[in-house]
């Protein structure tokens, strides 16, 4: 198998910036005062996901999955450590970051489908399936900014699903939408893992992922605590929220 | 189970590509992120448009009444208002490059912190919107110096391309710079929006060169001519107003070698801040 990840002791650190100003770094500095507080958000992290795998990252709030995610999609560049992808990658990293409020469906499908990586032919080409899949055929010249949560989670996921990444990164989506969306959306996810594509999703729906995940990650204070079996690491998860791990 | 991939790419790190020749390579992109910056400014407002008319308009008028009517500037510059007009439209296009470029990865905080994008598009994109509000201020230079007169030339023209691409060149390079600082002290921007009022000043566009030779030492007169925005400045003064001004006037010395000096600088610069921009957006994500 070909890895399509591959995580290298990977360690991320966050300084707290306590200054932001230019009159706060000056007090700070005429008081000695430390400009920063510095804590480990990854601590020497590997990972290889082998192409064609779905991977599950499970954790508590703050254990470095999300950061995990920056790190592989290039958002974020690790402190120590190496982080390699192969082939285009794409993410519902909190679905529709890119649309813009006042610009119309039509306009935002094409800027936002630009920055995830697609050429104009491309999205010119999957256009009316991308309008189809978000349901949005009425509203595609009115302002994104008169769409309902729905319909504005339809479009930014819509987009994403057809940008036919090599590794497509899922963070926190699945909580917002509507029942009968989410279907949808479980079912898309799923056709795109049999498909061959390399998927990363973090989560806190449990069922979800073991519906969808070959495989399970299991973070504790930014490193790996478990590595394996989905359905194990879901009963890790859910022990560590009596009694804490790491 | 379909679809083993045809041709397999390697294995690279995400987030190390960069620099300009990126934004090159995502031009699409960045015409969409002009067009959205375009839209998004004018969207609901009455003018659309035709506020990048009216703001230079009153800002010309005021200057006019007061400094050529009131203060006697058109007694000793003939045409004073295509003198004044020609040095306006060039300066507005750099400091409403450096206001823009400077907010441009603060005001884009959620794209870039959730999907990896060369940075140096929102720098690009901001100064070509700024590129798209200087066209109309140009096209009625033209006409306001054919009105006087005025007939193009190729020296003209020469010194148009030349005053532009100092004055591009450079507002893209302080703004790749401005902006990176901006990220990590917040106040910066006010810093730029007050040196923007100095720079107004600082260039022969309200007054003539010469008050300044007559009223400050040699060394320090070195110093203002040695400003690449006086030398744009003049250079476009050399082109649209010189020709028809029938008072004699003279020129900043050595114009078109201080012009293709100050493009060398201005490159220069724009090297050294891409440099600086691609080490400081490697934090963007984190500190904003």
């Amino acid at each position: 198998m070909t890895p399509s990840i591959v995580v290298e002791s990977a360690t991320k650190r966050f300084s707290l910036r306590h200054a932001h100003s230019i009159r706060e770094v000056t007090i700070r500095m005429l008081r000695r005062q430390s400009r920063y507080e510095r804590f480990n958000a990854l601590d020497g992290v590997s990972l290889v996901v082998e192409q064609g795998t779905t991977v599950g990252l499970l954790g508590l709030n703050g254990s470095g999955k999300s950061t995990l995610l920056k790190l592989i999609s290039g958002v974020m560049r690790p402190d120590a450590g190496r982080v390699r992808v192969r082939g285009r990658v794409a993410g519902l990293i909190d679905v529709g970051a890119g649309l813009h409020p006042e610009l119309t469906g039509r306009e935002n499908i094409f800027l936002n489908a630009a920055i995830l990586g697609m050429g104009e032919p491309e999205i010119t080409k999957k256009f009316d399936s991308i309008v189809a899949f978000a349901e949005i055929e009425r509203f595609l010249d009115t302002q994104v900014k008169f769409y309902s949560a729905g319909m504005f989670m339809r479009l930014g996921f819509s987009i994403a699903v057809h940008t036919e990444p090599d590794v497509f990164l899922i963070d926190e989506v699945m909580a917002v939408g509507d029942p009968l969306f989410r279907v949808k959306c479980r079912e898309k996810l799923r056709a795109l893992r049999a498909e061959g594509m390399t998927m990363v999703i973090v989560a806190h729906d449990i069922p979800l992922l073991k519906e969808l995940c070959h495989r399970g990650v299991l973070l504790a204070q930014g490193r790996v605590v478990f590595d394996g079996d989905i359905d194990r690491a879901a009963r890790l998860l859910v022990e560590s929220r009596t009694a804490p791990i790491g | 189970m379909t679809a083993v991939r045809p041709a397999v790419p390697e294995l690279v790190e995400p987030g190390r590509t960069g620099g300009l020749a990126q934004v090159l390579r995502h031009r699409y992109l960045l015409r969409l992120l002009v067009r959205r910056e375009l839209k998004a400014r004018y969207q609901g407002s009455v003018l659309g448009l035709g506020w990048s008319y009216v703001r230079p308009a009153v800002n010309f008028s005021v200057y006019f009444l007061m400094v050529g009517v009131f203060l006697k500037m058109n007694r000793n510059i003939d045409y004073f208002a295509i003198y004044l007009f020609s040095g306006m439209v060039l300066i507005n296009f750099f400091t409403e490059t450096l206001h823009s470029t400077t907010r441009s990865i603060r005001g884009n905080a959620p794209l870039i912190r959730k999907v990896y994008l060369p940075r140096e598009l929102f720098p690009a994109a901001s100064t070509l919107v700024s590129a798209v509000h200087f066209v109309p201020g140009l096209l009625i230079l033209v006409v306001g110096a054919l009105a006087t007169g005025w007939t193009p030339s190729l020296v003209g023209a020469a010194a148009i391309v030349l005053a532009l691409a100092v004055i591009a060149v450079l507002g893209l390079a302080l703004g790749l710079l401005c902006a990176a600082y901006n990220v990590f002290f917040r106040d910066f921007e006010q810093v730029i929006d007050i040196l923007n009022i100095v720079i107004v000043w600082s260039v022969p566009m309200i007054y003539p060169w010469m008050v300044v030779r007559d009223a400050v030492p040699d060394w320090a007169l070195d110093l203002y001519l040695a400003s690449p925005l006086v030398t744009a400045v003049s250079l476009f003064q050399r082109a649209f107003w010189f020709p028809a001004a029938a008072r004699p006037f003279e020129l900043p010395p050595h114009l078109f070698t201080n012009g293709v000096i100050s493009l060398a600088g201005a490159l220069l610069v724009l090297g050294l801040a891409q440099y600086v921009f691609s080490r400081k957006q490697r934090r963007f994500a984190e500190e904003l």
